[in-house]
């Protein structure tokens, strides 16, 4: 445990002041619903950009891709470079017209135009679901981690933060969101830029840390440079700590699992559908892309810097524990190391006062920012997907906007309950993680045939969606991660096959949850009476004019800058190849 | 439309001063200075000018629909 300077107090204090003060000087300008839950669309594309890429910033990324940098190393890159960059230019690109160009509100709303009320009932419903509880488990895991750290009591810490959320959502809505979205993005690369200087300088450099992983890596019985390559060992699972083969990485991960996130999510979705017009909401995602490009050096280095650091007892990162305080043993009978502490153990141990107080700041402010995306995402859907549409469709305008505000503390609430049932229960949080894998991966089919194919019909879709999140159960149900027991992990069906690792099972569920949902929907909506063309301009792609920015120049316009950032991405593959 | 550039430069003008003050008046400090080198004052002055670059934006370059 380690105890804070003064320093440490006021910087922290001063972020808190900034981010409430922001709730406070939107609060006069939310005289709609339109304006608490869509931003007026006034946002211009460098903030929504930037909103973009934070509102995914939440614990997952900034502690978890720090776990998986010394997991796994270098090859965690792949949530971006492979992950996410060709998705996020994909949606800007291809899928924003659709999106902003129907005027929908939201993402569900979308299908409901383009579908029926049944598809986006299913997709409303489940995505409040996870978005709630993934905000709680996001604040648990906040909560969880400062009393580790700092000795700060799991309560005060979990519902303190809670209400500084609360405060600027209820007050400024998602405008206030997104702009305190951006304050968090500059926070965080401003606290962990210096933990990467120190940590790099304390390993030796880029030599320094290549050596000394070298040495990790042959203790794990696998090739010297498998840390700090990304693609040289995926020539089969069983070279590489990822424990996942190239086709199911590119496949899996690339294909199913990304574009089923970053083109379907509503929560990054939204921010792009503030935009001020529709160039800013293309350019949105490819603005977002290019620091998103560079994230790996800010969040994986540091856990592969941790790793380099060394494990265990005498090393930076701690062994894991078991209930009963021993230390956790593998199937192999290996001490297991607490990972997710790689990164927050290389704060406390590197960075001097002062600094210390900015990263751990830049620390609450990735979980803030990933709460705030949560319920502003879940008050939008919760106000106009379910409750106009369900419970009173013809109120005035002034009505959405005090339900608007409403549903913001529900979803704070909600959020706060979720997290102490996932104090609660061991599993809570791999049971989320599928529940996302079951229902995203079938619903980038859903989306890409119904924008993309004007055939898909609302029955197509609804019994293609049904279909693919069924057939991810049985996949899962008929499989296991190797070393993991029947049950949450899978093989409650029967285990017909072994994964080498967790994420190989993951991916190939996602696929095998993608591939039915197309095949579905297909043979369904060639069986059923489609909808005329009529009523697919502005939804469909054959049938809607698509925006031309020629007089714009080159670096407003979206295709030539997703073209730049595909080229960046390109070339990040190939020198880390 | 409240300009973002106003509170994102006042933060990291202010963070940025309290460092470069905390680190100056502590330089002594080898605690304050890991790997050799004065880290809190050098990124205590980065922040500050980086804050004020914002808020010089936002002062002499005001937003436009578009921009």
């Amino acid at each position: 445990m380690v105890s804070l300077h003064w320093i440490d107090y006021a910087v922290m204090a001063v972020y808190f002041a900034f981010v409430l003060g922001i709730g406070a000087a939107l609060r006069g300008r939310m005289r709609s619903s339109g304006d608490f839950l869509l931003s007026g669309r006034s946002i211009p594309a460098w903030v929504a950009g930037l909103a973009f890429l934070s509102a995914n910033l939440g614990a997952q990324e900034v502690v978890g891709m720090g776990a998986s940098g010394a997991k796994y190393g270098i090859v965690t890159s792949h949530f971006y470079w492979v992950g996410a960059i060709p998705a996020m230019l994909f949606v800007g690109l291809f899928m924003m017209p659709f999106y902003y160009g129907s005027r929908a509100r939201s993402v569900p709303e979308y299908l409901r135009l383009r579908f029926d009320e049944k598809t986006r009932a299913v997709n409303a419903l489940s995505f409040a679901a996870m978005t709630v509880f993934s905000s709680g488990i996001s604040m648990y895991a906040m909560g969880k981690l400062f009393h580790l750290l700092l000795g700060w009591d799991f309560n005060v810490s979990m519902l303190a933060s809670a209400a500084i959320v609360l405060a600027y959502t209820f007050l400024g809505g998602l405008t206030s969101a997104i702009y305190n979205e951006v304050l968090q993005f500059f926070l965080i690369v401003f606290g962990f830029l210096p933990l990467v200087w120190i940590g790099m300088r304390s390993v030796g450099g880029w030599a320094g840390l290549t050596a000394r992983l070298a040495q990790a890596a042959t203790a794990r019985g696998m090739a010297p440079d498998v840390y700090v390559r990304s693609w040289a060992h995926l020539g089969s699972a069983a070279a590489n700590p990822i424990g996942v083969e190239w086709f199911g990485l590119v496949m899996g991960l690339g294909f199913v699992l990304s574009f089923g996130y970053w083109c379907t999510d509503f929560l990054v979705v939204q921010r792009a559908m503030a935009a001020e017009s529709m160039t800013a909401a293309r350019r949105t995602p490819i603005i977002a892309a290019f620091p998103k490009m560079l994230f790996p050096f800010l969040v994986i280095l540091p856990g592969m810097i941790a790793l380099a650091l060394g494990t265990g007892a005498h090393g930076l990162i701690p062994d894991k524990l078991t209930a009963a305080g021993q230390p956790l043993l593998d199937a192999a009978g290996h001490v297991v190391p607490d990972f997710d502490l790689a990164t927050p153990m290389l704060l406390v141990k590197l960075l001097p006062a002062g600094l210390l107080g900015l990263g751990l700041t830049a620390l609450l402010a990735s979980f803030m920012s990933g709460m705030a995306g949560n319920v502003t995402a879940f008050n939008t859907v919760l106000t106009y997907d379910i409750y106009q549409s369900y419970v009173r469709p013809d109120a005035p305008d002034a009505h959405y906007l005090h339900v608007g505000r409403w549903a913001t503390v529900l979803g704070v609430l909600v959020s706060v309950a979720a997290a102490y049932v996932a104090a609660s229960f061991n599993n809570i949080m791999d049971v989320l993680q599928l529940v996302f894998a079951f229902v995203n991966a079938p619903l980038f089919a859903t989306f890409m045939l119904g924008m993309f194919w004007k055939r898909a019909t609302g029955h197509g879709a609804f019994a293609g969606l049904v279909a693919g999140i069924l057939a991810a159960a049985v996949h899962h149900g008929l499989t296991l991660p190797v070393g993991a027991e029947v049950g949450v992990k899978g093989g409650y069906l029967g285990v017909m096959a072994i994964f080498p690792s967790e994420l190989a099972q993951t991916f190939w569920t996602a696929i095998a949850a993608w591939s039915t949902c197309f095949v579905v929907t297909i043979v369904v909506s060639l069986f059923t009476a489609p909808r005329p063309e009529a009523e697919l301009a502005g939804l469909v792609y054959s049938v809607t004019p698509i925006p031309r920015d020629a007089a714009a120049p080159w670096y407003r316009r979206p295709a030539a800058l997703a073209a730049v950032a595909l080229g960046a991405t390109v070339a990040l593959n190939l020198i880390f190849w | 439309m409240l300009d973002l550039r106003v509170p994102i430069g006042g933060l990291f003008a202010l963070v940025g001063a309290m460092l470069l003050a905390y680190g100056l008046l502590h330089g002594a400090d080898p605690a304050l200075s890991p790997t050799g080198m004065p880290i809190v004052t050098i990124w205590g002055a980065v922040q500050l000018v980086a804050g004020l670059g914002f808020l010089a934006g936002a002062r002499w370059k005001p937003w436009r629909k578009g921009e």
